[in-house]
């Protein structure tokens, strides 16, 4: 399937979990902690640890093949109100998946979404964008800038 | 007669002990922790994961520390700690052409669009020991360039824009991509699979036979003409949601090897190419993983197989460090009853032999 395919639904979901997905146990605990009320939920799918298997192209661009897994550790919550989050993330955090998964859920409420977002991710978004700047700057240094020597022949 | 034979319990258990020992070392220095082997250490971890085929800093630099640094012994118990996880599905093909770039050197053109990004290279540097790294060395920080990078064009694409060079690889259409950790190996084998197979094969097997065909051994005439190293998004498409969710990045490194023309009576002549695809920071492998790929790929443009890099089945077959060690490593298990038949044998061919140097059978005497 081509990427392409799913860019235009742009389903607003997409963002939140792959930010969710970036943020550190730490990040997720401490957004906890600043949730009030807390709500309640219930496991829909136990946290668990497993593979995906990687795929690249060949040629880079052509069809695909199989590179390689990658361990992958999910999530599935059900807020008591009926929501559900999904939690999936690179690694073996099994709780942080978990947590991606409740934060994925609160984001729908609407009464929870200004929190989430102000706690969790506009922040990541921003470390995000800073950690890929501070990264093409230290790249940008390493480019070679070619000049050419006037020689003192004929 | 089969006897089993017991004893070894108390050996083995007090030997495991000691292997504990050794590893730990001198108690007064302190143990390493995983992240000084993911930070300091990183190109070592990045060998583990893609030799294990399986893609986690923290458990492979675990691995490095149980083995004690042994390589393949790493490798070996990623292989089997990745045989105790489920299987949650496939990702959309990773896009090399959109990574986070962290190096890009192109041999094949000087100027060339994103420019040539060094990054963090050995090369250039004098291979001088450095005495400073004996103490906890000061370290400066990173040097800056504030005008950001231009995007990152890909050669193959600079060179396919003028059709000079073959398009990227595809298979037929109603092609589904082998996988050889669940189907066996048959041979002629498609080009998929044998790129599965060399992105987890020996990079020392790879390294080898890619610099075989440089020697004359299947000569492929090869440039560089693109290595890129950097981050790639791994999208996985959850069941339930209608879209494909970033599971975050990995780092990989790609190699595009620009390798001499075919042509034919229809088709006008253009470059071939070989492929590498790699987990981490691994250039070597990768290159040497895009000459081995181009070499297999001889038969495909109607050239002879004259050399070992060319031999699908030879290189295929005996690129798995796993699987190599396995079978090699297993001649030191005891192999006393095997033995003993051989013994008997020498022994009663000698006795024969020597019977009819003398003219008479000894074999009853015995």
């Amino acid at each position: 399937m081509n990427p392409a395919d799913h860019a235009p639904a742009a389903d607003p979901r997409k963002r939140v979990m792959d930010l969710l997905a970036r943020c550190s146990r730490g990040q997720l605990e401490a957004a906890w902690a600043q949730v009030e009320p807390k709500p309640a939920f219930a496991r829909l799918r136990e946290p668990e640890t497993g593979l995906v298997m990687v795929r690249g192209r060949i040629g880079g661009g052509g069809s695909p093949f199989n590179l390689g897994e990658a361990t992958v550790s999910r999530a599935t919550i059900q807020l008591t109100e009926g929501t559900v989050g999904h939690g999936y993330r690179l690694g073996t955090d099994k709780t942080a998946a978990e947590w991606s998964a409740v934060f994925a859920a609160l984001w729908q409420l609407p009464a929870m979404q200004d929190v989430v977002e102000r706690t969790l991710l506009l922040p990541a978004e921003e470390q995000r964008a800073e950690e890929a700047a501070q990264l093409a700057r230290e790249t940008a240094a390493t480019k070679v800038d070619f000049f050419t020597m006037v020689r003192g022949e004929d | 007669m089969y006897v089993a034979v017991k004893g070894g319990e108390t050996a083995i258990a007090n030997a495991h002990r000691l292997l504990a020992d050794r590893r730990r070392g001198d108690r007064s220095v302190p143990s390493l922790t995983i992240e000084q082997l993911i930070q300091q250490l990183g190109l070592a971890v990045d060998r583990v994961m893609a030799e294990a085929s399986l893609y986690d800093t923290s458990l492979a630099a675990l691995a490095v520390k149980q083995a004690r640094g042994d390589m393949i012994e790493a490798i070996f118990l990623l292989r089997a700690y990745r045989t105790t996880l489920p299987r949650f599905g496939t990702s959309l093909p990773i896009e090399t052409g959109r990574m986070r770039v962290e190096r890009r050197v192109s041999a094949t053109y000087k100027d060339l669009p994103g420019g040539q990004l060094l990054g963090p290279t050995f090369d250039y540097t004098h291979r001088l020991l450095d005495p400073t790294l004996l103490g906890d060395d000061i370290v400066e920080q990173p040097a800056n360039r504030e005008d950001g990078l231009e995007a990152v064009m890909r050669v193959s694409d600079i060179l396919g824009g003028e059709g000079l060079i073959e398009p990227d690889g595809n298979m037929p259409d109603d092609h589904v991509a082998g996988d050889l950790t669940r189907e066996p190996m048959e041979f002629p084998m498609p080009r998929d699979l044998r790129l599965q197979a060399l992105a987890r094969g020996d990079e020392g097997f790879l390294l080898a036979l890619g610099y075989s065909t440089q020697r004359g051994y299947g000569r492929t005439h090869p440039f560089v003409g693109e290595i890129r190293m950097g981050l790639v998004e791994v999208e996985f498409e959850v069941p339930g949601l209608d879209f494909a969710v970033s599971l975050g990045e990995i780092r990989v490194t790609e190699c595009q090897m620009v390798n001499q023309f075919k042509g034919s009576a229809k088709a006008p002549p253009q470059f071939t190419r070989g492929y590498g695809l790699v987990f981490g920071q691994s250039e070597r492998k990768a290159m040497s993983m895009s000459l081995v790929d181009r070499a297999l790929r001889t038969e495909e443009f109607g050239e002879d197989v004259i050399a070992p890099a060319q031999d699908e089945e030879f290189v295929i077959s005996h690129c798995d460090n796993v699987q190599a060690t396995g079978f090699v490593e297993h001649l030191k298990l005891p192999h006393y009853v095997d033995f003993q038949a051989e013994l008997d044998l020498v022994r009663r061919m000698r006795a024969k032999q020597a019977g009819r140097a003398q003219g008479e059978p000894r074999e009853a005497a015995e």
